[in-house]
């Protein structure tokens, strides 16, 4: 008997006899004799504490972690430092057994800790408002375009070339079945080409999506893109990088309509790829058109001040076929985590943090542009990532640097056919001086 | 209005601080020489300034205000709120598993893939399916991914009429919106009086205009629908597709199969069935299952093993594509699949078969307490009406609240939409008769109250830390945000 089951087997026969029941087939009935297994599942025999531990440990020990190897990779998930307290706090059962905030009487704890994250995104992004978040950055760009459409009731949507790959892959995804196009423009010198961009708007243009900092990490000049965007009565969406809002203009001041992106680098885990969450702020006239959780303030029948799940008439439990969006819930646990890492940062240490990539980043780019055998792509400025040119084959010196326990990078070619030997270098604040250099010498060797 | 908990912002202070950053290590440029002035911020974002111990308590202090499963019973029905087992939780923050970057070569994650090519193999042994993609993020994900599926499938074959996707009138709110998100004109389709899906209402709905049938067995009353060969038949003969939503899994583990009933796709939500917490609402896993003539058309990549290796395949020209970032919730897979290695074959089946018992233990004890709209075994769920509450003037939403003073999570109010005044009540198996009964007889005792005391039910919860919140002002007059407030 599974340790996670109470029940004895005596308690079982009791119940039974209180329902009427000779035996717990007999609660099976309405299944169809033909359908029933009549074996057991063809799964491994059950493992004790003991031996599962051992067993997932071993597992995890196959895999190389960032403790043990340097991480220069980043391409859209970051190796930032987590401060211990986020893992201490999400650990608490209150938080981390709990559904969805239903009963707001007993969820006070996750509706308050909802509305610091919105207020959060919205100090960051400078936009109106923000939902409780979504599943990552990626399903974030899809579900901001499907919003853009119909809002807008056009149907063409224009993505950056220089939108993450995965979030394009995404947003092919989530449009090739109900009818929405979408076309991508180029890029020049790393940036959004704004010739390319304005020659392909056309009056059924929903939406322009730019990525800034843009997947090969340059900063993109989101205010004359707004201008050329707003002309055409288009809506501006604009993934973004949450530290670089430490230190880069608010997409909101610039006219952006919806900013999105992943929060992971927000005091979440690599873990191979997620959990992770996607952050979504709109202006206000698009609030009630928001897809996802919102929770908001009230109070209750004595005055206390209180917190909600609201505007809910835009959810699928309310309006089915007609909500906004087919989402259920948030990434809750992830964006308590975004919340307690940007309340330990706060207002300096998020732009401290910012700032130490900013500097490692231009560090570990001179170096490695020093050395000969790398030469820069762009010219365009960038932030906590940059590509940079190999003289040699870039999956050899990749393979090279693993062994020496080194992620170089991300090899561009997988992604832009025609940029080969191209790497993409991500520094993080964790990453020390000594550690650039030992890639730059160790890359010089290779 | 009073204030009660402060939020963080109101807690900060200008000159403190939670974090600690090295100095920089490397030779500075000044900030203007790398990017130009006119991209920078003028101002830094007003984020919080609290010390460690202040941004420790606050949070601490949040988590009081909320109720998890280690809290206490929690039956809130299509939710499967069963124990998440810590060695899980440990297992997963595991560096070999947190640190990993997802762009690592396959070679330096060769343990990630395992979990996530093994998880899926168990999964498809558990619902006979032929593969399954992990890469869903949630259940409503998974639906989403997985008519999308259904929808490539038949487009592969150029049978490109069928707009029309059918949903039971008892299905969950996720249905009808996946259908719509992914393109489809949904139909609904009635209940008979078993609560089971109305044949005859099927059978003329079932045109060749229709790509399938969304269905949950057991069904959202908790009822598994015994027409379901007979159903899969009228779907399958007319060209369509059968959709399994597996929120209801817990039911029948090792009893039956989806692919057996008949389906072709089917989603698992691992933050039910498979012990994965739910995190106050998230991040939970909806893997995606298919039948062997619909796996090339799963999401990419598609895990698999050489023989030798594990690989990330993503050579699949007839795949929908991605639907989200990487390959899903990695840790959260792993918990599941933790769970799965830690109850065996016959653990699993015992715990829908525990799960089930508990269901009919406490429909049997309240039914002459509570209206019993469909009064027959049901499975691992048992939806009440309050109906005879409702003659005092007592809604099902008052008992739910009321259930909050006795330390319980109240049961899913209003769902589903087709019993009036519905409690559904879903104990799983990981709770003793013990905790039934006290809940038993705090049901009891509110369904005694609703006759005696009807204005103190309706004035619930009276132990709670907030009482019965104002949702029309917060909807009417939205505050979303610090600042908003502060604009007031």
């Amino acid at each position: 008997m599974s340790k996670y089951i109470p029940n004895t087997d005596e308690q079982k026969r009791e119940m039974l006899s209180e329902i009427g029941a000779a035996e717990i087939d007999d609660l099976f009935s309405d299944i169809p004799e033909k359908i029933r297994l009549k074996r057991l599942l063809d799964l491994p025999k059950p493992l004790s504490d003991m031996e599962l531990a051992k067993h997932m440990q071993t597992l995890s020990d196959k895999n190389s972690d960032t403790d043990h190897y340097t991480c220069f990779l980043g391409a859209g998930a970051y190796d930032h430092y987590i401060p211990s307290i986020i893992d201490h706090l999400i650990s608490r059962q209150e938080f981390y057994t709990a559904y969805t905030p239903y009963q707001p009487e007993i969820s006070q704890g996750t509706l308050q800790a909802i509305f610091e994250y919105q207020s959060m995104i919205c100090l960051l992004t400078g936009m109106d408002v923000s939902n409780a978040s979504l599943y990552d950055g990626a399903s974030a760009v899809a579900e901001a375009v499907l919003l853009a459409c119909r809002a807008t009731g056009r149907a063409h949507v224009l993505a950056a070339k220089t939108l993450h790959p995965e979030s394009r892959e995404v947003l092919r995804t989530y449009t090739k079945f109900s009818g929405i196009t979408v076309e991508e423009y180029g890029f020049l010198d790393g940036a959004a080409d704004l010739s390319d961009l304005e020659a392909r708007l056309s009056p059924d243009t929903a939406a322009v999506v730019v990525q800034n900092p843009n997947f090969f990490g340059i900063i993109e000049d989101i205010k004359e893109i707004a201008e050329l965007v707003h002309k055409n009565k288009s809506l501006l969406i604009v993934s973004c990088d949450p530290i670089s809002l430490a230190l880069l203009k608010p997409p909101g001041e610039l006219g952006a309509d919806i900013v999105v992106g992943e929060g992971q680098s927000l005091g979440n885990p690599l873990s191979f790829g997620g959990p992770y969450l996607g952050f979504f702020a709109a202006t206000k006239q698009l609030m009630r058109r928001i897809p996802g959780r919102i929770a908001g303030e009230t109070v209750d029948l004595s005055g206390r001040r209180g917190f909600v799940l609201t505007l809910q008439t835009r959810e699928q439990h309310i309006r089915r076929e007609k909500a906004t969006s087919n989402i259920c819930t948030n990434h809750a646990l992830n964006a308590l985590a975004a919340t307690i890492y940007l309340t330990v940062m706060g207002k300096n240490g998020l732009r401290e943090v910012a700032e130490l990539c900013l500097q490692k980043a231009h560090y570990a780019y001179s170096r490695l542009v020093e050395t000969g055998k790398f030469s820069p792509v762009f010219n365009s400025p960038f932030f906590k990532e940059f590509a940079v040119k190999y003289s040699g084959d870039v999956h050899k010196l990749a393979s090279r640097l693993l062994e020496q326990k080194i992620l170089a990078g991300y090899i561009v070619e997988n992604d832009y056919k025609d940029m080969d030997n191209v790497l993409l270098v991500a520094v993080t604040e964790k990453r020390t001086k000594q550690e650039i250099d030992t890639l730059v010498e160790r890359a010089v060797c290779a | 209005m009073k204030t009660g908990t402060l939020t963080i912002f109101e807690k900060s202070r200008p000159g403190r601080k939670a974090y600690s950053l090295p100095e920089c290590d490397v030779p500075k440029t000044p900030l203007s020489e790398l990017i130009p002035e006119r991209l920078l911020r003028d101002t830094p974002p007003g984020l919080p300034e609290v010390s460690e111990v202040d941004a420790v308590r606050h949070f601490t202090e949040l988590s009081k205000r909320n109720y998890g499963v280690d809290s206490g019973f929690y039956p809130l029905g299509s939710c499967t709120m069963k124990y998440n087992p810590k060695i899980n939780e440990e297992a997963a923050r595991m560096k070999g598993f947190t640190q990993i970057h997802p762009y690592e070569p396959e070679e330096s994650v060769q343990g990630c893939l395992e979990v996530l090519y093994k998880t899926g193999e168990m999964l498809a042994e558990i619902t006979g399916m032929e593969k399954f993609s992990l890469q869903p993020a949630a259940g409503a994900h998974g639906e989403l991914c997985g008519l999308m599926i259904m929808k490539a499938w038949h487009e592969s074959r150029s049978d490109t009429a069928r707009k029309k996707i059918i949903v039971p009138d008892s299905a969950h709110g996720t249905n009808p919106a996946s259908a719509a998100v992914a393109g489809f004109e949904v139909v609904e389709v009635k209940s008979d009086e078993n609560g089971w899906i109305d044949l005859k209402s099927l059978r003329e709905t079932m045109t060749e205009e229709v790509a399938g049938l969304m269905l949950t067995n057991p069904n959202t009353l908790g009822l598994f629908d015994g027409n379901i060969l007979e159903i899969a038949d009228i779907v399958h003969e007319k060209g369509g597709l059968l959709y399994y939503d597996g929120a209801n899994m817990n039911a029948i583990m090792g009893i039956t199969r989806p692919g057996d009933m008949g389906f072709d796709i089917v989603h698992l939500n691992l933050h039910k069935t498979f012990s994965t917490p739910h995190g106050g609402g998230g991040p939970g896993s909806g893997p995606v299952g298919v039948v062997k003539k619909l796996v090339p058309f799963l999401p990419k990549p598609v895990i698999e093993y050489s023989g030798k290796s594990y690989y990330l395949d993503y050579d699949r020209p007839l795949s929908i594509g991605r639907v989200k970032s990487f390959y899903g919730n990695f840790t959260v897979v792993l918990k599941a699949y933790a769970y799965m290695l830690s109850m065996g074959p016959e653990g699993l089946r015992q715990a829908s078969e525990t799960a089930v018992l508990n269901a009919n233990y406490i429909l049997k004890k309240l039914k002459d307490d509570y209206l019993l709209p469909y009064d027959r075994v049901c499975m691992h769920e048992v939806v009440f009406s309050a109906l005879k509450q409702k003659e005092y003037g007592v809604s099902a939403l008052d008992i739910a609240k009321r259930l909050l003073d006795f330390g319980y999570h109240p049961p899913t109010v209003y769902f589903p939409l087709i019993v009036k005044e519905a409690l559904m009540i879903e104990p799983t198996e990981t709770e003793s008769k013990e905790t039934l009964d006290r809940f038993i007889s705090a049901m009891k005792q509110i369904a005694k109250e609703a006759e005696t005391n009807a204005e103190y039910l309706k004035s619930a919860p009276h132990n709670t830390v907030v009482s019965r919140l104002d949702e029309a002002r917060a909807a009417r007059n939205p505050v979303l945000n610090e600042m908003s407030r502060a604009a007031e």
